[in-house]
C-alpha cells in the first residue's frame, strides 16, 4: 500500500508546473525534508510546519505518526483520514471537563466508535490509543482488540460506557500489548476475570494500571503475568491486592519505576513485615509511588527505603495524619510532585516545606469535601509553609476552607514561577476570612507576579476586579476555570479581550450574560472551547452567535423545568467538521 | 463596550444586530450596576442574578413547596457582619425565603434567608451539583460515618444531572430499582416494607415470577409450574437457586446479599440485581474477615 501512495506523491511534487516544487526539490529533496520532519514530535510544531508552504504541508502530513485531537468534535474521522496517511498513535479527548463533575448528562456523545471504524480502514497498523472523557462500549473495545494486529497501548482516562467485559477482549486478543492503563472511568465492574484473559504467551507488558477497578482479580494470574513480563516498569494494582501479595509481586518485579500498591492495611507477621521491607528496598528504580489505601503508621515504614529515589508520591487515597506524612517526606528529599489529602493539615504541609526543597507540584485534595467543620483540612497557613520551603513550586491544586489575600500575595512572592494555580476555596463566594473582603487581590497578585501562568482556577468571593486583573496581566493564560464569581458582563469581557493565548474557558454559576458571550465572537475561533453553565445567557444570544460564526458549533442544553429563553448550559467550540450529527435530543445545536 | 464598535467594521451584519442587543443589555447592566451600587451600600450590591435581579425567573416552574429545607445550594455562608463595611456578596435577598426555592440541581441561588438567624454559625451545606469540583472516585475517602449521608445525598443530586435514576430517599419509603437477568423490564421494590432478607427474597419472587414465566421458553426441562402460572424463584440468598440476589452499594461495588445486618444493608444499597447463579463465579465462603468473596476463576 505504501509504495503505491508514495508514487503518486512523488509525481505530483515533481510536476514542472509548480515553480515552488522544482525549486524546493532542487534545494531540498522530499526525502531530506521528510527525514528532518520525522524528528519533530510536538504537534504544535508540526502544525506550524504544515503552514509554511504546500510542500512542507505534504511532507509533514506524510511524516506525522502521532495524532492529537483535543476536541473530538473539532474535526471528523473523514477529514483526518484524508490528511494523514500514516498514523500509529492517536490521542482523543471528548467531553467538556465539567463532565467530570456531573454537569454533563449521560449519553451526551463523544463516542469513539466511528473513529475506530475509520482507523480500522485507514490505519490498520495503529499501535496506540489514548482516550480522555470519551464514551466507548464493550463492542468498541472488542472491535479495537480484533481490528489492529499490532495494537500495543491502550490508555483510558475518565471514560465511560464500557465494562470489564471489554477489557477481557483487549487482554484476550491484543497479543503484543505493552500498555493497559485504565484510570478513573465510569465503568461497570463485573469482576476481575479480565486479568486472567491475558494469554500465557503474553510477556510484552510494560504498563499495567488497574488501580481504579474494584473487583478482585486472580492473584495467581497477576503474579504469573508480572513474572513473565520482564519489561514491566509501571504496575498499579487495585485495593484487592493485599500487602503480602504485594510483596510477592515486588519480588518478581524489582525493576519497577512506578508502583501503585493495593490495600496497605493487613495484619502481618514479623517475618512478612521484614520481607515486605526488603522487597521495597530492592526496588532501586522506584520513582513514583501511589495507592496506599488505608495506610497507617504501622506499615508506612516499609516504604522508607524506597523513598530516597522517589520523585512523585501520590498519597491522595491515604488518610494520613501530619506526623505520618512528616516521617514519609523526611525520607523523600528528592520529591518533585506530591499529592496528599487534607487530613495531613497545615502541620503536615509544614513538614513538606522543610523536607522537600525540590518540590515543583503540590496537590491537596479534601478528604471530606462536604464536611463543614473548619477544624479539619488545610488553611492558608499550610500553603504558606510550603511556599517558604519549596521555592520551585510551579503547579498547585489546593482545596481549603479559608484563605486570605495577604497569604496568596506572599505565596506568589515566594514562588513566582507558577504555571498552574488552581485554588479551590470550598464554600462558594467565601471572602478573605480575616478582612471580609473579596479575594480579588489574591488573584491579582497571582497574575501580576506569575508571568508564566498557563492555567488558573479561581474561587472565593470575586468581583469583576479579579477579571480585570486577569485580562490585564495574564498574557500567557491558556485555561481559566471560573465558578460563582464576578459581578457583571464586564468581568468576562475583560478576560476575552485581554488574554491572547486563551484556549479553554469554563464558567459556571456566574453573572455573565449575553453581552459577555457576544463580546467574544471573534475570539472563540482562536480557542478550543467555551463552557458556560448557570450563567445569564439566553437562547437568542446563542442563536446570534451561531448564525454569525459558521465555524463555531454552539450547543445548548436546558435544565428541566427552566424557562424556554434561558440557555442553561452553553458549549461553544470551533470545528471544521460542522455541527455534529450524533447529538442526542437534549443537545440543541444552533 | 466601546471596543465593540471598533470591531464592527468588518461585520456589517453584526453591526445591524448587535447594537440593539447591546443597547438593551448595556442598559440592564447599568441598571444592575446602579441598583447594586457601590460597596458602601449595605443592601445587596453584588449578586448572582439576571438583570432584573431575580433568580427565580429560571425556576418559576419549580414547586414552591420546597421551602427552607436543605435544598438550598448556599445553605450556609460565612458569619460576616456588615461591620467591616464591605460588600456581602451572596446576601440579602431576605425575600428569598418567600420566593420559590430552586431545585438543588439548579445550583447557584444565593440564599440568605437564614443569614439573620444564623449569622454566626454555619448550617449544613446543601450539595451543589459538581461542587466542590472533585471527581466521584475521590469521594468517600474519609472514614467517618458522618460523611456518608451527605455524600450519598450528593450522589443522588449529582445523578439527577447525569440522568441516572436516584433513590428516593424519604423517610417513608426506600424504593430501589431491581433488574433480573433475562427480563428486559425492571421493577422497583420498597425496602422499607421489609425488615429482613427473607422477606425481600419473597418480594423478589412475587415481583418477577410472572414476568419470568412470560419470558421463559416453556420447553425447558424440569419446570415446576405452580398453579398461578410461573416457576417459584427460590434460593436467592444462598446460591442454591437458579438465581442469586446481589446489590450495588453507594460506592458502586457489587456485593452478595446477606453479609451485613439488614439496617446496614438498607443504608448503603443503591440498587438490586437478580443474576443467574450460573453466571456468577464460584462462591467461596469464609475469608479472614468473615466476608463472602467471589473467587474469580478464569473462564
Amino acid at each position: 500500500m505504501d509504495p503505491k501512495l508514495k508514487k503518486t506523491k512523488d509525481s505530483s511534487s515533481n510536476s514542472a508546473n509548480s515553480p515552488d516544487s522544482t525549486h524546493s526539490s532542487f534545494l531540498f529533496p522530499d526525502e531530506v525534508l521528510e527525514r528532518v520532519l520525522s524528528l519533530l514530535h510536538s504537534h504544535k510544531d508540526r502544525s506550524s510546519v504544515s503552514l509554511v508552504c504546500k510542500d512542507w504541508y505534504n511532507a509533514e502530513r506524510w511524516t506525522r505518526t502521532k495524532l492529537f485531537i483535543g476536541n473530538c468534535y473539532s474535526v471528523s474521522p473523514e477529514i483526518v483520514a484524508r490528511r494523514f496517511p500514516r498514523i500509529k498513535s492517536v490521542t482523543l479527548k471528548g467531553k467538556p471537563r465539567f463532565s467530570d463533575f456531573n454537569l454533563v448528562p449521560q449519553y451526551w456523545g463523544a463516542d469513539v466508535h466511528s473513529w475506530l471504524v475509520m482507523f480500522a480502514k485507514v490505519y490498520p497498523f495503529l499501535e496506540e490509543l489514548r482516550l480522555k472523557r470519551m464514551t466507548l462500549s464493550d463492542e468498541s473495545l472488542k472491535f479495537l482488540a480484533t481490528s489492529f494486529p499490532g495494537f500495543k497501548a491502550l490508555s483510558l482516562l475518565s471514560c465511560d460506557g464500557f465494562s470489564t467485559d471489554g477489557l477481557k477482549a483487549i487482554a484476550t486478543h491484543c497479543k503484543n500489548l505493552t500498555e493497559l492503563d485504565i484510570q478513573e472511568n465510569g465503568i461497570d465492574d463485573f469482576g476481575g476475570g479480565w486479568l486472567s484473559c491475558f494469554s500465557e504467551n503474553c510477556s510484552s507488558l510494560e504498563v499495567l494500571n488497574f488501580a481504579s477497578l474494584s473487583s478482585d482479580v486472580s492473584f495467581d494470574a497477576l503474579e504469573k503475568l508480572v513474572r513473565r513480563c520482564k519489561s514491566l516498569r509501571i504496575l498499579k494494582v487495585n485495593k484487592s491486592i493485599s500487602l503480602d501479595q504485594l510483596q510477592q509481586l515486588l519480588v518478581q518485579a524489582p525493576q519497577l519505576i512506578e508502583l501503585g500498591t493495593g490495600s496497605f492495611q493487613q495484619e502481618l507477621t514479623p517475618r512478612q513485615y521484614e520481607d515486605l521491607e526488603t522487597a521495597f528496598s530492592n526496588c532501586k528504580n522506584l520513582q513514583t509511588l501511589s495507592g496506599l489505601w488505608e495506610a497507617t503508621s504501622l506499615h508506612l515504614p516499609v516504604l522508607y527505603a524506597a523513598c530516597a529515589s522517589l520523585t512523585f508520591l501520590n498519597l491522595s487515597y491515604a488518610t494520613l495524619r501530619s506526623d505520618e506524612l512528616a516521617k514519609l517526606v523526611a525520607h523523600s528529599p528528592n520529591l518533585r510532585r506530591l499529592w496528599v489529602l487534607d487530613t495531613v493539615e497545615d502541620k503536615g504541609l509544614e513538614t513538606v516545606g522543610s523536607s522537600c526543597p525540590l518540590l515543583e507540584e503540590l496537590r491537596v485534595y479534601p478528604a471530606d469535601p462536604f464536611e463543614l467543620d473548619l477544624h479539619h483540612g488545610v488553611t492558608e497557613a499550610g500553603f504558606l509553609a510550603v511556599s517558604h520551603g519549596c521555592r520551585k513550586l510551579h503547579y498547585v491544586l489546593y482545596f481549603c476552607r479559608q484563605m486570605t489575600n495577604a497569604a496568596v500575595a506572599t505565596i506568589v512572592q515566594n514562588c513566582p514561577d507558577f504555571t498552574h494555580f488552581r485554588l479551590c476555596i470550598m464554600n462558594p463566594g467565601e471572602p478573605d476570612y480575616l478582612t471580609n473582603e473579596p479575594m480579588d487581590e489574591a488573584f491579582g497578585a497571582v497574575v501580576k507576579t506569575c508571568t508564566n501562568l498557563q492555567r488558573l482556577a479561581v474561587s472565593g468571593l470575586l468581583t469583576d476586579l479579579t477579571f480585570e486583573y486577569i485580562g490585564r496581566y495574564a498574557k500567557n493564560l491558556e485555561t481559566l476555570s471560573v465558578a460563582f464569581a464576578g459581578s457583571s458582563d464586564r468581568g468576562m469581557q475583560c478576560v476575552l479581550q485581554g488574554c491572547p493565548k486563551l484556549r479553554k474557558l469554563e464558567i459556571r454559576d456566574s453573572p455573565f450574560g449575553n453581552a459577555a458571550l457576544l463580546s467574544g465572537v471573534e475570539k472563540y475561533e482562536t480557542m478550543r472551547s467555551l463552557w458556560m453553565s448557570a450563567c445569564n445567557v439566553t437562547m437568542s444570544a446563542c442563536r446570534l452567535l451561531a448564525k454569525d460564526m459558521p465555524r463555531l458549533n454552539v450547543e445548548v442544553m436546558r435544565d428541566e423545568g427552566s424557562d424556554d429563553r434561558q440557555a442553561d448550559k452553553v458549549y461553544v467550540y470551533r470545528s471544521v467538521a460542522g455541527p455534529r450529527r450524533d447529538a442526542p435530543p437534549f443537545v440543541l445545536t444552533l | 463596550m466601546k471596543g465593540y464598535s471598533r470591531k464592527d467594521e468588518g461585520c456589517p451584519r453584526l453591526l445591524d444586530l448587535i447594537p440593539k442587543e447591546k443597547e438593551r443589555l448595556t442598559k440592564s447592566a447599568e441598571e444592575k450596576k446602579t441598583r447594586h451600587g457601590s460597596s458602601e451600600e449595605k443592601q445587596l450590591e453584588l449578586r448572582l442574578g439576571p438583570p432584573n435581579g431575580d433568580w427565580t425567573i429560571k425556576n418559576k416552574n419549580i414547586s414552591r413547596e420546597k421551602d427552607h429545607e436543605s435544598l438550598l445550594p448556599f445553605g450556609y455562608f460565612s458569619p460576616w457582619s456588615s461591620s467591616s463595611g464591605t460588600t456581602p456578596f451572596l446576601q440579602a435577598h431576605g425575600q428569598l425565603k418567600e420566593s420559590s426555592q430552586p431545585n438543588p440541581a439548579k445550583t447557584a441561588v444565593p440564599n440568605s434567608s437564614s443569614s439573620s438567624s444564623s449569622a454566626q454559625k454555619r448550617t449544613a451545606p446543601t450539595p451543589v451539583v459538581g461542587w466542590p469540583p472533585i471527581r466521584s472516585f475521590r469521594k468517600n475517602l474519609a472514614n467517618g460515618s458522618s460523611s456518608k449521608p451527605i455524600s450519598e445525598l450528593q450522589n443522588a443530586v449529582g445523578s439527577k444531572i447525569s440522568s441516572e435514576k436516584p433513590i428516593e430517599n424519604s423517610p417513608k419509603s426506600l424504593l430501589v430499582k431491581i433488574n433480573m437477568d433475562g427480563v428486559p423490564i425492571g421493577r422497583k421494590v420498597d425496602l422499607k416494607e421489609h425488615d429482613s432478607y427473607e422477606k425481600l427474597s419473597f418480594a423478589v419472587d412475587e415481583l418477577f415470577r410472572g414476568l419470568l414465566a412470560a419470558q421463559s421458553n416453556f420447553s425447558a426441562v424440569g419446570i415446576k409450574n405452580d398453579e398461578d402460572g410461573g416457576k417459584a424463584i427460590t434460593g436467592l440468598l444462598d446460591g442454591s437457586g437458579e438465581y442469586t440476589l446481589v446489590y450495588e452499594d453507594n460506592e458502586g461495588d457489587r456485593l452478595l446479599i446477606g453479609d451485613v445486618p439488614w439496617h446496614m444493608f438498607v443504608s448503603s444499597v443503591k440498587r438490586l440485581r437478580v443474576l443467574k447463579s450460573s453466571e456468577l463465579p464460584t462462591l467461596s465462603r469464609g475469608r479472614k474477615h468473615g466476608k463472602l468473596s467471589l473467587d474469580t476463576s478464569p473462564k
